[in-house]
């Protein structure tokens, strides 16, 4: 699977989706940018007085990067479109932040492969800045089955 | 029969992965994982992950889906602890 094809089998959209591109993924672990335009809805209110990228929004971006990416490329291909796609759930995770994410910026994360097993993927993940700052860091579990209706 | 030393492991496993409704006196031999003792798919994850370590054994997907209650946890240690 190509990081373009893996693109593609994301199952997100915008605004909710939070993942630009993929520039590295083997059976270990995958790293992946995403641009946080300042058009985004959120900062209309997060916050009034002055835009800064939630912490949710924040870890969404290591779990669809870190998480999802990977386990899509972990699963078998073929299962997946025999099965007609996948069911995907965050189960834990546990963050750190350290720096604000402003309007405009871009960010890199690394994910890290801790174990997938019986279809649940755990992950160490990191989100540096353009500076190479360590923005936020954490561990984060969530289920990938493939849909039942295969 | 069961082993008591291997039972109580296991009650001390699943004791962690209980949600706050359900009280550790509530598990019995024949409690169903998900349907008695609420415990998501992921924590069983977690359980047959910390089993796997506890009683240095390997479980396969069969031994997933077949892990219905903890009578049935016990039945699988006690096979492949056996055929180790």
């Amino acid at each position: 699977m190509t990081k373009k094809e893996l693109l593609q089998k994301l199952p997100y959209k915008k605004p909710f989706l939070f993942v630009d591109e993929i520039t590295a993924i083997d059976e270990n672990g995958a790293k992946g940018t995403f641009l946080f335009n300042e058009d985004l809805d959120f900062y209309k209110g997060h916050f009034a007085e002055k835009a800064v990228t939630p912490g949710v929004i924040l870890t969404e971006c290591c779990a669809q990067i870190g998480l999802v990416c990977l386990g899509i490329y972990l699963l078998n291909d073929a299962d997946i479109i025999a099965h007609g796609g996948i069911q995907i759930g965050l189960s834990s995770s546990q963050m750190d932040f350290y720096e604000p994410v402003f309007p405009n910026e871009k960010v890199l994360v690394v994910s890290e492969k801790v174990y997938f097993r019986f279809n649940k993927l755990k992950c160490k993940v990191k989100m540096y800045n353009a500076n190479e700052e360590l923005v936020c860091k954490g561990v984060i579990s969530g289920m990938l089955k493939m849909n039942e209706n295969g | 029969m069961i082993d008591n030393n291997r039972y109580e492991s296991l009650r001390a496993i699943i004791k962690i992965y209980l949600p706050e409704d359900v009280k550790a006196s509530d598990i019995n031999e024949d409690s169903h994982f998900i349907n008695e003792l609420n415990i998501n798919s992921a924590h069983l994850v977690d359980i047959v992950l910390d089993v796997e370590d506890a009683f240095d054994i390997r479980l396969e997907n069969e031994d997933m889906d077949q892990m219905q209650t903890v009578k049935d946890a016990l039945q699988i240690i006690d096979s492949k602890v056996s055929a180790k």
